[in-house]
C-alpha cells in the first residue's frame, strides 16, 4: 500500500517583477493506493501529476509531507533502497542511454537492480519478446520509432519484476494502435498482481484502465473515486448544446430530465450518456476549459 | 556498494569498447603534435636548467596536461545525461548509493586517462625521451586523472548549458595546460601569478611526474595537496549529485 500524507512541492521561480518567489507545484496532497490497484492521476497540463510521480519514485524530494510504502518511509535511506528495488518507473521522457544499444540499456537496468547474469539474460529475452522488440536487441536506441521506444521504456521498467509500476503519460503522442497495445500491457501487468499508478491527461485512457482515479488541478487534489462512481455522482446523462463558438453541457440523473431541459433552450442540442471527460471538465473548470 | 560501482563503470567500459579504435587514434594526435613541435622542433633550441634535453622536461608536462584533459572530458557527457537526455534519472531511481555513481564515473574516466597516458609514454620513448616509471609515478598520474574527472563531474552537476561546459575548457583547463609547469618552469612567472599557479593541482602533478621520472627527490607535500583536492572535489560532486533531487 502507498500512503501519501500532506505532500507539498515548491520550486523557486522569478515573479513578474523578476523577484525570487516560490511556485507551488503540489499542495497538501493526501492519497492511499491499495495493493493490486490500477490508480490514475488525471489532470490538465501543469496539474502536478508528473511532480507527484517524481516524488513518489524518489526522483524529486518533497518540500514537506510523507510518503510510505507498506509503512516504510522514503526519507530513511535503507528503506528507500528497499522501496526502489520494488518499484518500476516508465518516465514521460525517453530517458535512454543514447550510447548503448537496446540490449545494453536493458542490461544496465538489470545490473542496477542487482540481478545476476542468468536472471538478466533470461529476463531481457523474455521482455523483449513481451514487447515484440526481440529483433532490435543490437540496434542503438536512436534507431527506434516513437512507439518502439515507449514499449522499450515499459520493458526496462519491468526487468526487475517490480511490485509497483509508475507510468507517467505512457501513451503521449502515440498513434491509437500503439496506445491500445500499451493498454493491453498494463492490463496484463495488473492481472499478474502489480500495483499500477498511471498519470495521463487522456481521460479515455483513465476510464479504460483505472480502478480509481484522482483528479488534480493546479497542484491540488480535487477528488478521488472510481470512474463509474464519478459518473453516477454527477449524473448518468448529459444534455449538450452548442452554438458556432461555445459548447456547454449539464448533468442529469435520467434521460427524461435531460429531455425536459433541452426543451427550454434555443440552440443545437443533444442528449447522451455522461463520461469521465464531462466529470473532469466539471471538476477542473468548465469555463476555462471550454 | 562495490557491485554498484562496477555497474556504473561497466556502462562506461561498454561505451569505450564501442569506440576504442577511434578513442586511441584521436588521443594520439595532440601528444604527437606536442612532441613534434616542442620536442623535435622548438625543443632542439631550448636549454633546460639542469642541461637535460627539453623533450625529457616536456614529456611529464604533456602527460599531466593530457591526463587532465582526457579525464575531465570523459566525464562531461554526464552533463548531457543530466540536462538533455535525462538518462541520469535511471541512476537516481535505482537502488544504488549516490557515491557509487560518482566513484564509478570517476574510475571510468581514470581508465581513459591512463590509456591515453600509456599512448603518450609509448610515443615519448619512440621520440627518444628518457624517464623512469615507478609506482609513485603511476599513483600521481592516477591522482591527477581522478581529480580532474571529479572536477568534470562537479561541473556537469552545477552547470546548466553545454556552452558553459565548453567555457570550463576554455577559461580553466586551457590556461592550466600552458601555465602549470607543463611547458616551462613556473619560476619564470611573475610572483603573484606564480603563487596562484602553484596552488593548482596540475602544477603539483607536473613537478611530481618530472621529479619522479628523472629520479630527483620529490616533495610528498605535493602528493598531500593532490589528496586534499581529491577528497574535496569528490565531496562537492557527490553532494551536488545528491541534491539533484531538490
Amino acid at each position: 500500500m502507498i500512503e501519501v500524507k500532506n505532500l507539498r512541492k515548491t520550486f523557486p521561480h522569478k515573479d513578474t517583477q523578476n523577484k525570487k518567489a516560490e511556485k507551488v507545484a503540489v499542495e497538501n496532497l493526501s492519497l492511499t493506493i491499495g495493493t493490486g490497484e490500477i490508480f490514475g492521476l488525471l489532470g490538465p497540463n501543469g496539474a502536478g501529476k508528473t511532480t507527484t510521480i517524481r516524488m513518489l519514485t524518489m526522483m524529486s524530494r518533497p518540500t514537506s509531507g510523507e510518503i510510505l510504502y507498506d509503512g516504510k518511509h522514503i526519507g530513511n535511506a535503507d528503506d528507500a533502497r528497499q522501496i526502489k528495488q520494488m518499484i518500476g518507473v516508465v518516465p514521460q521522457n525517453l530517458n535512454f542511454d543514447q550510447d548503448l544499444t537496446v540490449g545494453e540499456n536493458l542490461e544496465l537496468h538489470a545490473r542496477l537492480y542487482h540481478m545476476n547474469r542468468e536472471e538478466r539474460e533470461a529476463r531481457i529475452a523474455e521482455l523483449l519478446e513481451y514487447v515484440e522488440l526481440q529483433n532490435v536487441i543490437n540496434d542503438g536506441v536512436r534507431q527506434l520509432s516513437g512507439g518502439m521506444k515507449r514499449r522499450l521504456l515499459i520493458a526496462r521498467a519491468l526487468i526487475h519484476r517490480p511490485e509497483i509500476l509508475f507510468l507517467d503519460e505512457p501513451t503521449v503522442a502515440l498513434d491509437p494502435q500503439v496506445r491500445w497495445r500499451i493498454w493491453e500491457l498494463v492490463r496484463r501487468l495488473a492481472k499478474d498482481g502489480a500495483t499500477v499508478l498511471i498519470t495521463t491527461h487522456y481521460i479515455e485512457e483513465a476510464e479504460e484502465l483505472c480502478d480509481r482515479v484522482a483528479i488534480m488541478n493546479k497542484g491540488k487534489l480535487i477528488d478521488v473515486d472510481t470512474p463509474q462512481n464519478f459518473i453516477n455522482r454527477f449524473g448518468r446523462f448529459v444534455a449538450e448544446w452548442r452554438d458556432d463558438v461555445h459548447r456547454d453541457f449539464r448533468f442529469f440523473n435520467s434521460r427524461e430530465e435531460a429531455r425536459q431541459f433541452i426543451g427550454t433552450i434555443d440552440a443545437a442540442s443533444s442528449i447522451r450518456k455522461s463520461n469521465l471527460e464531462d466529470v473532469f471538465i466539471e471538476l477542473t473548470g468548465r469555463k476555462e476549459g471550454l | 556498494m562495490l557491485s554498484d560501482i562496477w555497474t556504473v563503470f561497466w556502462r562506461d567500459w561498454v561505451v569505450l569498447k564501442h569506440r576504442m579504435t577511434a578513442f586511441i587514434l584521436s588521443r594520439m594526435v595532440a601528444p604527437l603534435l606536442y612532441l613534434v613541435a616542442f620536442g623535435w622542433g622548438l625543443g632542439r633550441s631550448i636549454q633546460t636548467a639542469n642541461g637535460a634535453s627539453y623533450i625529457d622536461f616536456l614529456v611529464p608536462g604533456i602527460l599531466a596536461l593530457n591526463s587532465m584533459n582526457i579525464s575531465f572530458n570523459s566525464v562531461t557527457p554526464v552533463h548531457a545525461e543530466r540536462v538533455y537526455h535525462k538518462s541520469i534519472e535511471e541512476y537516481i531511481i535505482a537502488p544504488i548509493r549516490p557515491y557509487a555513481y560518482v566513484i564509478g564515473k570517476v574510475l571510468a574516466a581514470v581508465l581513459r586517462g591512463l590509456i591515453s597516458s600509456a599512448i603518450i609514454i609509448a610515443l615519448s620513448y619512440a621520440f627518444g625521451a628518457h624517464f623512469t616509471i615507478t609506482p609513485l609515478f603511476l599513483l600521481v598520474l592516477i591522482l591527477n586523472c581522478a581529480i580532474f574527472a571529479e572536477i568534470g563531474f562537479a561541473a556537469a552537476m552545477f552547470l546548466s548549458t553545454y556552452e558553459q561546459m565548453g567555457q570550463v575548457n576554455t577559461y580553466i583547463l586551457l590556461p592550466m595546460s600552458f601555465l602549470c609547469g607543463t611547458f616551462f618552469s613556473t619560476k619564470a612567472l611573475p610572483d603573484a601569478l606564480r603563487i596562484f599557479i602553484e596552488c593548482l593541482p596540475l602544477t603539483h602533478t607536473s613537478y611530481l611526474l618530472r621529479g619522479i621520472g628523472s629520479g630527483a627527490e620529490v616533495s610528498l607535500w605535493s602528493v598531500g595537496i593532490l589528496l586534499i583536492y581529491l577528497v574535496a572535489v569528490f565531496v562537492i560532486g557527490g553532494q551536488a549529485f545528491i541534491k539533484l533531487k531538490n
